[in-house]
């Protein structure tokens, strides 16, 4: 079973996202929403409607919807004007293919055959197949996946000018910077069940500290002389202590004094750092202290 | 109009083809080049000029220019170890001993031989002064209608209908389910019906190319016509694509892979390719296997075109091949929908 137990409610004109590793389950769930896949049992409303109710409802609940899919590949021997024109013959009011270029900034690419684009040209080309309905609700499924951060960037843009026209998103990523930027809220996925489901904001509160510290010890897993799991979590101003493969992680609450603290601590052991690192708690955090597992485990 | 799905569909499936070089020759030039090879090496010859010899000797010149007078023969005079040469390597039909009893030296197993030696004992009989008894009069016919080349075309026709029909359709469907664009469509509320028509629509409009590159090349190149109306074979040509177009579909309708579609393809097009008279009389075929030879689409198909083409039939008359062709479309285009993979 890939998804299990799964009860989310996304409102209308925010931005919801779908946070885990690959394979917690993410697409089976958009799939379902996006009335692709049948649950096994459980019940989906979509803007007020239901994909159970036969085709006609189906279809007129299909016209409010723009969805981009996580593998879809256009026909590469087709122009950028004739995908999106043969996409928007299949809905009642869609935009112009004017209109819906300028949304993604593709017009200088109309003429070019999709095998040309580039992956982020690609990718905003689907997702202006998904824009073409002027959807009410817009599904995104691992968006950015594989582009580089200036393709990422702009497709983020393109999210948010959709978000300012008054849409609603719902989207899956396992990029957390991503989640944050762009998402209201985000669920946090792992082995097809809700594990977290919060603002960005309140899920990182939730460590009880916003930051960590990071460090390693010169030998390697050092294990022997690094300080007991009890001894870290003792120090001033640590709220949790992660040990992992290579590095022990500490949310902190004051960087200024747990980071003195460890270095005294480790001077008396006469351990030597090879990586001392602090940054902003982030989702990923957030995941790693759920699960003892990184986000991106490539 | 023109933002008709269906419309943008069948558009984007015929720009997805003429896009594709490779396409273009294996639907028009293939059936093309192929009617070329086969008609230039297959075309009747007739037995011509045979060529016999007679030996050096005494009266030698007398009897080679008797044989020279008469019909399909050309006479030389040759020394005994040239004939024999000749004779051995197949160069000569016949060799003419003269003298007292004439010898016709040749092997009897070739065919030209003993053509060359009833020909040539004629004219030397009949220069002897034998009379025949009985009055004949004789009518030639080298029509077209009858060479290989007729029966080749038509066969190639239906052929080529199969080809492009399986492939085109198969091929096309396979391919977006492997891209995931098949599911795509289906998050959009295009109606399935249009995307199973776009590709018969298309594949109509690719018909009227294909039929006429290759009917046109056939009488542009060997004189091969139509006897029948162009009307019944446009009708034939439409039913036996939209036949091949459903049993595509039905190909195609659960495959995952092109691998798999395309063996799924040979499976099906191979015994039609062997049994069903495109290249040769399916009348070689066992009795037995006569009634399995004839049910199959491209067999009757191919008598179809043939009846039209070669004898003038009316589609009135081919009521039994026609129906044939029909149901196996209706029937595959029919469970193809009902266990076509969507996604």
């Amino acid at each position: 079973m890939a998804v299990a137990g799964l009860d989310l409610t996304v409102e209308a004109r925010e931005c919801f996202g779908l946070l885990g590793p690959n394979g917690a389950g993410k697409t089976t769930t958009i799939e379902i929403l996006e009335g692709l896949t049948a649950p096994d049992s459980g019940e989906v409303e979509v803007l007020g409607m239901r994909w159970t109710r036969g085709t006609g409802e189906s279809r007129a609940l299909r016209e409010r919807l723009g969805i981009q899919l996580q593998d879809t590949q256009l026909a590469d021997k087709l122009t950028v004007e004739e995908t999106v024109r043969l996409f928007r013959s299949f809905y009642r009011s869609a935009h112009s293919v004017e209109e819906v270029l300028a949304l993604v900034e593709l017009e200088e690419k109309r003429t070019s055959w999709v095998g040309k684009l580039s992956g982020g040209q690609k990718q905003r080309l689907a997702v202006a197949c998904a824009l073409v309905s002027r959807p009410e609700l817009l599904f995104l499924d691992e968006p950015t996946t594989g582009l580089d951060p200036q393709s990422r960037r702009q497709l983020w843009e393109v999210i948010g000018r959709f978000r300012a026209a008054g849409g609603t998103v719902l989207l899956t990523t396992h990029y957390m910077e991503e989640a944050e930027r762009l998402c209201d809220r985000v669920a946090i996925m792992d082995h097809g069940r809700i594990i977290a489901l919060g603002s960005p904001r309140s899920l990182i509160a939730s460590l009880g500290a916003e930051h960590v510290v990071e460090f390693a010890l010169a030998d390697g897993s050092g294990r022997p002389v690094a300080p007991a799991t009890e001894e870290l979590a003792a120090l001033p101003g640590v709220r949790a202590v992660r040990p992992a493969v290579d590095r022990i992680a500490l949310t902190v609450e004051e960087v200024h004094r747990a980071v003195p603290a460890l270095l005294a601590l480790l001077e008396r052991r006469g351990a030597e750092l090879s990586l001392l690192a602090t940054h902003h708690a982030t989702l990923e955090d957030v995941f790693v202290s759920l699960t003892g597992r990184q986000l991106r485990d490539e | 109009m023109s933002d008709h799905p269906l419309v943008q569909l069948s558009l984007a499936r015929m720009r997805e083809f003429y896009r594709e070089p490779e396409a273009i020759f294996w639907v028009f030039g293939f059936p093309i080049v192929l009617a070329f090879a086969l008609g230039i090496a297959f075309r009747n010859r007739g037995p011509g000029e045979l060529r016999v010899a007679v030996q050096q000797g005494s009266g030698d010149s007398a009897v080679a220019a008797t044989l020279a007078r008469a019909p399909g023969l050309s006479a030389v005079v040759l020394d005994s170890s040239q004939a024999r040469l000749q004779l051995r390597t197949g160069r000569l039909a016949l060799l003419v001993v003269p003298g007292e009893t004439v010898v016709y030296r040749f092997d009897s197993t070739r065919t030209e031989s003993r053509l060359a030696r009833l020909e040539a004992d004629e004219a030397l009989q009949r220069s002897r002064g034998r009379v025949d008894p009985a009055r004949v009069t004789e009518e030639r016919v080298t029509e077209p209608g009858s060479r290989y080349i007729d029966f080749l075309i038509p066969g190639l026709l239906g052929m080529n209908l199969m080809g492009s029909g399986l492939w085109g359709v198969g091929f096309s469907v396979v391919q977006a389910r492997t891209k995931k664009l098949l599911k795509r469509f289906m998050a959009t509320p295009m109606r399935r019906s249009d995307y199973l028509l776009s590709f018969v629509l298309s594949r109509l409009v690719f018909l009227f190319v294909e039929v006429a590159a290759l009917v046109g090349f056939g009488w542009w190149m060997f004189h091969v016509g139509v006897r029948g109306s162009l009307g019944a074979v446009a009708g034939i040509t439409v039913l036996g694509s939209l036949s091949f177009a459903g049993l595509g579909m039905l190909v195609a309708s659960r495959a995952r892979t092109i691998e798999a579609v395309s063996g799924l393809m040979n499976l099906v097009m191979l015994p039609m390719w062997i049994l069903s008279g495109t290249f040769f009389s399916y009348a070689r075929f066992p009795d037995a296997m006569q009634p399995f030879v004839k049910a199959l689409p491209l067999t009757a198909l191919n008598d179809a075109l043939r009846a039209v083409m070669i004898d003038g039939s009316s589609l009135a008359r081919l009521g039994a091949p026609l129906g044939i062709v029909a149901a196996w479309g209706l029937v595959s285009f029919v469970v193809a929908l009902r266990i076509f993979r969507w996604r």
